[in-house]
């Protein structure tokens, strides 16, 4: 589809100069070229088969404390765009924010691919899915269903006053397919979804995986819902990592709470949130996942940071602003979804590290609980949260019974994270595809991974 | 344009090439400060042609990357859907104002002083929240030419103004807060400041509630958080024709509660998704989705008829002018008769919902949800009697819409695409965290 190349539009002797001679306290400006493609079919039938390019950028000037910020496609009269983002960010009069200071760096970052999907013709692609769609049409009493792959790869040029100027190539790819089993007015779908950022062959060989994800969008039609109320609930690794990402990650991102006194009460560090056995972490620098890099969008080099070990909270995630405000040190998690938004906080991998207890010891002892499975999606609102759990399971007498349908489980973060009672032996790193969305910014590749988990008294909504 | 267009016709039968170029200039307070102001502009390019009967699309984001884009186009329709539709011939076009010169005039320094003023009043009502507010004025052009001859070209101005507060004590959080978009400068919020200090007067108290069925009133915004999704499914033309909404093949049915009407409409002079043609140059019209309980129409765009063997109803959208798909233009329920204090008075346990999280994120497509309840107040004996926490509200919502109590007598937007009064439903389960 799309040639590997390493050729920006770009000349950097320029995009330096441009930044030079501002009354600005700091000033950055990051360029971007990217190639798209990709595929949906839906029901027999391819339905778009479909290219993109874009080329833009972005100037952010920080004056005194306010950040002025422009983004645009055209990308000649950089130096008078600069002037319009040092002119925005001089009206705002704020306390004086500093950066917290970091290295400036001068390199050329290119993925490690293992398997190119640039390598691999548009033909090759289409007889693969086409091949996917073939099996979910050879199960019957399937209603319909979509298919979408794509693939993506972009150039970002980074360059700041302070002498950094860092271009990385990326490369993303997302696969998802969802089965809609129907029967008069029940709907029931289930889903596989694939993610990865250097292996296209990740997303070959699928199709015993997709047969199943079929016949469970089937089964779920007969399938009875949960009663809703409170259970013993056993996550596994896919909701559990969900769990991770939503309950607690968005929690840990500093810039909710580096100008709110009272968040950062809650959040103070050295507070217990869970039992020894709880360790949450976050890195960028975990290598080969959705969301690892080598710098982020400041020209922070990546880290792996312990959000919570041995259930005390020890650390957060931070962008050069709230690790200045904080006085903590950056952990390279600025991040900004393409070239029309400045860089926020924002999570990469984020997983709960292995525990202790094998699955069949963790079921032993239910009575009356809930087996959850694969999810939909999940949000937080910081202390509550809700994920969708995409099929679960009944346990009784420490043994898994019927299938049930989706079931979705909320709680109040704080008291959820004491209630997990065991942690799993069989961490699992997720690769899906989709990804996360803060402040209007999504979807940002990201992963997320866990063991099995089990959490005592978690609210399932249901009849 | 006419020049890419010609180009393409030497190896495709079809083509049409869509141009939208936006400007936008968002000002936003954190934390009770102003904290940034930003500009952005932008344009996309979307050229489709029709080669050989199938497909092809691609999109950029420069004039000068339109030669490429047309070849990348050319080469996907070779593995793109057959067509099924010709695009259309000139055609006449509704007059719906959509563009108020006033929004580009208004200067980032008004805005910061429009959003300074209600902070002020915010933290002058309670300086215990932290606010939070987004102040955006947007002008943007879009143009569309085809092969065939039609072509379409209009401006909008959208102006908007969210606000948001949150409270936090010990590890109690309270979010409030109400949104504002309009095609005008909204100099007035009164609206959005009044419903948020009601909010916060509502949730002032803590209240439980049982886990069992009880009366449940949705208001506005607790209708856009828990409906919209699913109906714009249900109604959208391409669901229909894969056979996954629930009410395919149901045209002419009775389906819902009488109390019940819903259009899609486009066609409201200034509405936030106004706009006098869809993304392929076909007039928008009003369509009826719900007359009286009955299922109307459903939503096509171009593809999606000629498949159907339907007729566009001007509903096609194009993200980043990529494929155009179906959807809904604006959600607009007709009212009733009963006013949000008839029905909180006609209680005696119950609970009225501004806020559900996560009712979207379920199984969509078979009407079946379950959200916390980020907002909202348990009512007894007629009275609001305080905020609900943890606790869950689930159920389906085409039984739901089967048999509603009341529909309000005042509606109004949230959001940009939907226009709803505040509804009344008998019997709805919520499961409560137990203490």
């Amino acid at each position: 589809m799309i040639s590997s190349e390493r050729q920006v539009p770009w000349d950097k002797e320029e995009i330096r100069k441009a930044l030079k001679g501002h009354k600005a306290d700091y000033i950055e400006i990051r360029v971007e070229d990217s190639k798209s493609s990709h595929m949906l079919y839906r029901g027999r039938e391819i339905q778009e088969a479909g290219g993109s390019s874009s080329l833009g950028g972005n100037i952010r000037a920080l004056v005194k404390g306010g950040w002025g910020f422009m983004s645009f496609n055209d990308l000649t009269d950089l130096r008078d765009k600069v002037k319009t983002a040092v002119g925005q960010a001089s009206l705002i009069s704020g306390d004086k924010r500093t950066l917290a200071p970091v290295q400036a760096f001068e390199e050329e970052v290119y993925p490690a691919i293992k398997k190119d999907p640039f390598s691999i013709s548009l033909s090759q692609k289409k007889k693969l899915f086409d091949e996917y769609n073939g099996i979910i049409y050879s199960v019957p009493g399937i209603q319909t269903s979509v298919l979408m792959y794509n693939e993506s790869r972009k150039n970002v040029l980074f360059a700041s006053s302070e002498g950094s100027l860092i271009s990385q190539q990326r490369l993303d790819m997302a696969f998802r397919l969802s089965a809609i089993a129907r029967d008069g007015s029940e709907v029931q779908q289930d889903s596989l979804s694939m993610g990865s950022n250097n292996d296209f062959s990740l997303f070959e060989g699928l199709h015993s995986k997709v047969e199943e994800t079929v016949k469970r969008a089937l089964s779920l039609l007969s399938a009875p819902q949960a009663k809703g109320g409170e259970y013993t609930v056993v996550l596994d690794p896919s909701l559990a990592g969900v769990f991770a990402h939503e309950a607690f990650g968005h929690l840990s991102e500093a810039d909710h709470i580096y100008e709110n006194p009272r968040l950062r009460e809650i959040m103070v560090l050295g507070k217990t949130f869970g039992g020894k056995h709880l360790n949450i972490l976050d890195g960028a620098a975990v290598p080969g996942l959705r969301g690892s890099y080598k710098y982020d969008d400041e020209g922070v080099p990546s880290s792996k940071t312990h959000l919570i070990k041995d259930g005390v909270l020890v650390g957060r995630l931070h962008s050069r602003e709230t690790a200045g405000k904080l006085g903590e040190k950056p952990t390279g998690n600025a991040r900004a979804l393409d070239y029309r938004f400045p860089p926020i906080v924002r999570m990469t991998n984020t997983f709960i590290d292995r525990g202790t207890t094998p699955l069949k010891d963790m079921l032993a002892d239910i009575k009356d609980g809930i087996y959850a499975r694969d999810w939909y999606g999940g949000t937080t609102s910081m202390e509550m949260f809700t994920f969708s759990a995409a099929h679960a399971y009944r346990i009784k007498n420490g043994k898994l019974e019927e299938l049930l349908r989706p079931v979705v489980l909320t709680g109040n973060v704080f008291d959820t994270l004491k209630n997990i009672d065991a942690i799993g032996d069989d961490l699992v790193m997720g690769q899906k595809g989709g990804g996360c969305g803060k402040g209007g910014q999504m979807p940002l590749p990201v992963s997320e991974g866990s063991p099995h988990i089990r959490i005592q008294k978690c609210l399932i909504s249901g009849k | 344009m006419k020049y890419i267009l010609k180009k393409a016709l030497e190896k495709a039968q079809e083509a049409e090439i869509f141009w939208s170029k936006f400007q936008e200039l968002p000002v936003v307070f954190e934390a009770n400060q102003l904290k940034s102001i930003t500009a952005r502009e932008g344009a996309r390019f979307g050229l489709r042609v029709v080669r050989d009967g199938k497909t092809g699309i691609s999109t950029c984001t420069s004039r000068r990357h339109l030669g490429s884009a047309l070849n990348t186009a050319l080469e996907l329709a070779g593995f793109g859907p057959a067509s099924r539709f010709v695009f259309p011939g000139k055609l006449d076009h509704p007059r719906v104002r959509v563009y108020d010169s006033q929004v580009a005039q208004i200067e980032t320094k008004e805005m910061v002083e429009m959003g300074q003023a209600i902070i002020d009043k915010m933290v002058k009502y309670d300086s215990e929240v932290l606010w939070d507010l987004r102040l955006n004025k947007a002008t943007m052009s879009i143009n569309l030419q085809n092969s065939r001859g039609a072509g379409a070209s209009y401006r909008k101005s959208i102006f908007s103004v969210s606000l948001d507060g949150s409270l936090i004590r010990g590890t109690d959080m309270l979010f409030v807060g109400d949104a504002l978009t309009s095609c005008h400068p909204v100099r007035d919020t009164r609206l959005i400041v009044d419903s948020t200090v009601k909010q916060l007067e509502w949730a002032r108290d803590q209240a439980r509630t049982p886990t069992k069925e009880m009366p449940v009133i949705f208001t506005p915004s607790g209708m856009a958080s828990t409906f919209f999704m699913p109906l714009a499914s249900a109604f959208n033309g391409r669901l229909v024709l894969q056979g996954a909404s629930p009410l395919g093949g149901r045209l002419g049915e009775k389906a819902f509660d009488s109390k019940i009407s819903l259009h899609d409409d486009a066609t409201i002079s200034y509405g936030p998704s106004s706009k006098p043609v869809d993304d392929e140059g076909i007039p928008v019209q009003m369509n009826t989705l719900i007359e009286k309980g009955i299922v109307s129409t459903f939503l096509y765009d171009l593809q999606t008829a000629g498949m159907a063997g339907a007729r566009s109803t001007g509903n096609a959208h194009r993200a980043n002018g990529g494929m155009p798909s179906p959807g809904v233009n604006a959600l607009v329920f007709s009212t009733g008769e009963a006013s949000l204090e008839d029905m909180i008075a006609d209680i005696r346990e119950g609970v009225l919902v501004e806020q559900l999280m996560g009712a979207e994120q379920g199984n969509v497509l078979s009407g079946e949800f379950g959200g916390n309840i980020l907002l909202g107040y348990k009512i007894e004996q007629g009275k609001i009697k305080g905020r609900i926490k943890d606790a869950m509200l689930s159920g389906n919502i085409y039984n739901m819409l089967k048999n509603v109590s009341a529909v309000g007598k005042e509606g109004r937007w949230v959001g940009g695409a939907l226009w709803t009064p505040p509804f009344y439903f008998p019997k709805v389960s919520v499961a409560s965290k137990e203490k």
